[in-house]
């Protein structure tokens, strides 16, 4: 008999097991339907997921001040890689977080699969667009007019990289214009380099580019997308990287590589534009290379303009299924507009704000040392300020950006040009949108 | 493996007869040429190259500090940083990445002991026991080893949010102890290892069946519960796609999970890479480990399972 008793026992600690499992568990799975703004009575627990290393810290800033409003931080990888399939799983299974990170370009997609909640109705929020830099607003509201699906946290204004000692020792002047890029860039051929390396796989840093020339990939009046990824702006950006790669003044390594860091490091590429996130990115691939650098503003399409293209930046979004929205939106709007918050973020991951004050921050004013001591971060606030606010992102941009690259990668090696790989971006895309019954105007 | 079977003039090593001690004198073998032996080993020598290059640079790579790692040769040493680094990773965010080994430790090894046990009792029974859908039971549970577990993940999140155990620990651990093909191979070996004739006789001596299974069937069957639990142990340890559905809080994440997060952030993150680096390194050594420790068990389970 002794053993059926160790069976029933096993049985039941099983069962206990199970049981414990339950009790644990955190209970958010409510689906009631977002309702007005209004502050909830009595204590208010939120959820928020982030990949931002660090940014519980901040929160605990947060939680330390707000007894009332505790906000627990989840975690899981960048956006792509994993964290927005989650939320879409998520939002299926009713037990979103109340709040979320979501980039810009990935907005759209949340907002037509009807997982994010207007915070319109909140006054505090829709107060809040004067501390923002004007064109990050526009990419919270999606191009609508009064609708906001989120508030902006960061943004990765974009200039020019340069090897300043190479284009001194050189005699090159630094380009201001994208034509002086282009004789800039024959001189550097000459003297055994490349001006810069194409990345075929970034496509939004392209579209960075074709952002500063005024391009719209695509719009939306609140009924119908218009999907462009094919004008005059993305013709002109396409045709003069074709021609640099024709003409081999680029490089062409894939970037983010081994292979690309040590381009960088060795002094065979000379110069990059990118976003201010970058100047980590740098300082960390080309450590060989300190000292050497400077920022300069983005060369331009017209002389004489000041326009600036932007790659990155992310929201905090509140989703569908939130009970406290009055308290969400409280919590994001401390979380990026506070000095002391944006000073946590900016210290522990080098988040660049998107407030029109945070452009400020005493740590943005200080010399950096890879850059020869210059104030890189005052040309980037001046580039935040010449960014076209109207840029809107499509629904499916992981589609686009996945076909546009095979494209891209096609055209480097030879076969195909930029702007075919643009063209057929665009029939890709518009089949993609009908694919998920999004209408399309043709 | 091969290479000793190939060679049967050369001394073996000790344990290279076992297999085949079953009294017949040892088998020659026909006498390869010396022509296709070379190939042989060439071919063998490429393949090892190739598995055992990328371990070479992990192991490099983790001895150099940050601003080496893309600057230097990646086969070959630099600065010797290999303390300082593992210093390093221990105290970034607090030692997060401690959590995430135990965390590991915990749901591999738990999990795979009580997978393994679950897997022993149930193809025990249907080795031993007969009674109506037997064969019924069997064939679904062979059928569940054709289903990747990568397929289950989604349906697996979506029944877990119905009972709100999502981000939990039993979220990974539930699904870890399931494992039809450690039921697939401890019923091969319960048939042909556990003679009934000794389950009767404890019958006779008085035993029940639960108290037969823990102190007779189950020691008889312990090659094949080895090797069940070094797969299960291997898979969990692997298993990144359900955590990457089910956990949302860091001091859940296993170690696969918790640095693919942070290799997700180089791009911005560029100071993470060394983190990553040493962090993958040191999470395949209690992986080597439990090979080492249990390889003899494995192989005999293997064989076993193969040849009866």
């Amino acid at each position: 008999m002794q053993h059926k008793k160790k069976a029933i026992a096993a049985l039941a600690l099983v069962g206990t097991l199970a049981l414990a499992g339950c009790s644990t568990a955190s209970g958010d799975g409510g689906t009631s339907a977002a309702g007005d703004c209004t502050p909830s009575d009595g204590k208010v627990d939120l959820t928020f997921t982030s990949w931002i290393p660090g940014i519980e810290d901040a929160v605990q800033l947060w939680n330390d001040e707000n007894p009332d409003i505790q906000v627990a931080v989840q975690t899981g990888p960048n956006g792509n890689s994993g964290t927005y399939q989650n939320f879409f799983n998520q939002l299926k299974a009713g037990n979103a977080p109340d709040l979320g990170q979501i980039e810009y370009d990935a907005l759209p997609n949340f907002r037509v699969q009807d997982g994010l909640v207007d915070l319109a109705a909140c006054a505090d929020v829709v107060a809040a667009e004067d501390d923002f830099v004007p064109w990050t607003w526009g990419q919270v509201t999606l191009g609508t007019e009064k609708e906001i699906y989120g508030v902006p946290q960061d943004s990765g204004p974009m200039a020019l990289f340069y090897r300043s000692d190479l284009f001194e020792a050189n005699g090159i002047a630094v380009p201001t214009t994208w034509d002086e890029y282009k004789k800039a860039a024959k001189q550097v051929r000459a003297a055994g380099g490349y001006i810069t390396n194409f990345s075929q796989t970034d496509i939004n840093q392209f579209a960075g580019f074709v952002w500063q020339a005024d391009g719209q990939w695509f719009q939306n009046d609140g009924d119908e997308w218009t999907v462009d990824l094919t004008g005059d702006a993305s013709k002109t950006v396409a045709d003069y990287w074709q021609d640099l790669i024709d003409e081999d003044l680029v490089s062409t390594y894939p970037a983010w590589t081994d292979e690309w860091n040590n381009a960088y490091n060795s002094g065979e590429v000379w110069s990059w534009n990118s976003a201010v996130w970058g100047a980590n990115s740098i300082a960390s691939g080309a450590p060989d290379t300190a000292g050497n650098w400077s920022v300069a503003l983005a060369p331009q399409w017209n002389a004489g303009e000041a326009k600036a293209g932007n790659w990155g930046g992310s929201s905090t979004a509140v989703f569908k299924g939130t009970e406290h929205l009055y308290e969400a939106t409280k919590f994001a709007l401390w979380l990026n507009t506070s000095d002391e918050a944006l000073t946590a973020l900016n210290t522990s991951a080098n988040i660049y704000p998107a407030t029109t004050a945070g452009l400020d921050l005493p740590s943005l004013q200080e010399g950096v040392e890879f850059y020869g001591g210059q104030k890189i971060y005052d040309v980037f606030k001046e580039a935040a300020t010449q960014v076209n606010p109207d840029f809107v992102w499509g629904p499916t941009m992981t589609q686009t950006y996945a076909d546009v690259a095979d494209g891209f990668k096609a055209a480097a090696s030879g076969q195909g040009t930029l702007f075919e790989a643009l063209e057929n971006g665009q029939t890709t895309t518009i089949d993609a949108l009908k694919a998920q019954s999004i209408p399309v105007k043709e | 493996m091969t290479a000793t079977t190939a060679m049967p003039g050369v001394v073996g090593p000790k344990g290279a007869g076992k297999g085949a001690s079953s009294g017949a004198p040892r088998a020659r073998g026909p006498r390869e040429s010396l022509m296709s032996r070379t190939a042989a080993m060439l071919v063998m020598a490429v393949f090892t190259l190739y598995f055992l290059v990328p371990i070479w640079w992990l192991l490099v790579a983790s001895t150099k500090s940050p601003g080496q790692l893309l600057t230097t040769p990646g086969l070959w040493f630099a600065d010797f940083n290999f303390v300082e680094n593992i210093t390093a990773l221990f105290e970034y965010r607090g030692g997060v990445y401690w959590r995430w080994l135990g965390n590991s430790v915990l749901y591999a090894g738990l999990g795979g002991l009580i997978g393994t046990l679950i897997a022993a009792m149930c193809g025990y029974a249907l080795a031993k026991y007969r009674f109506p859908g037997r064969e019924v039971i069997f064939n679904v549970v062979l059928g569940g080893v054709l289903v990747p577990a990568t397929a289950l993940a989604l349906p697996l999140f979506l029944m877990f949010s119905q009972v709100g155990l999502t981000n939990t620990f039993w979220a990974v651990f539930l699904p870890s102890i399931v494992s039809p093909f450690g039921v697939y191979l401890t019923r091969i070996f319960a048939a042909a290892s556990v003679p009934d004739e000794l389950i009767e006789a404890s019958r006779i001596d008085g035993a029940g069946e639960v108290r037969t299974f823990f102190t007779v069937s189950i020691r008889l069957m312990s090659p094949a519960l080895v090797t069940v639990f070094l797969f299960q142990f291997v898979a969990i340890w692997n298993n990144f796609f359900l955590p990457l559905i089910m956990l949302r809080s860091e001091e859940l994440f296993p170690v696969t999970f918790g640095l693919y997060t942070w290799n997700s952030q180089l791009n911005q993150i560029p100071e993470l890479r060394s983190y990553v680096l040493i962090g993958a390194l040191l999470s395949i050594v209690p992986l080597i480990v439990a090979f080492l420790a249990l390889q003899r068990f494995w192989r005999n389970g293997l064989g076993a399972g193969a040849l009866k």
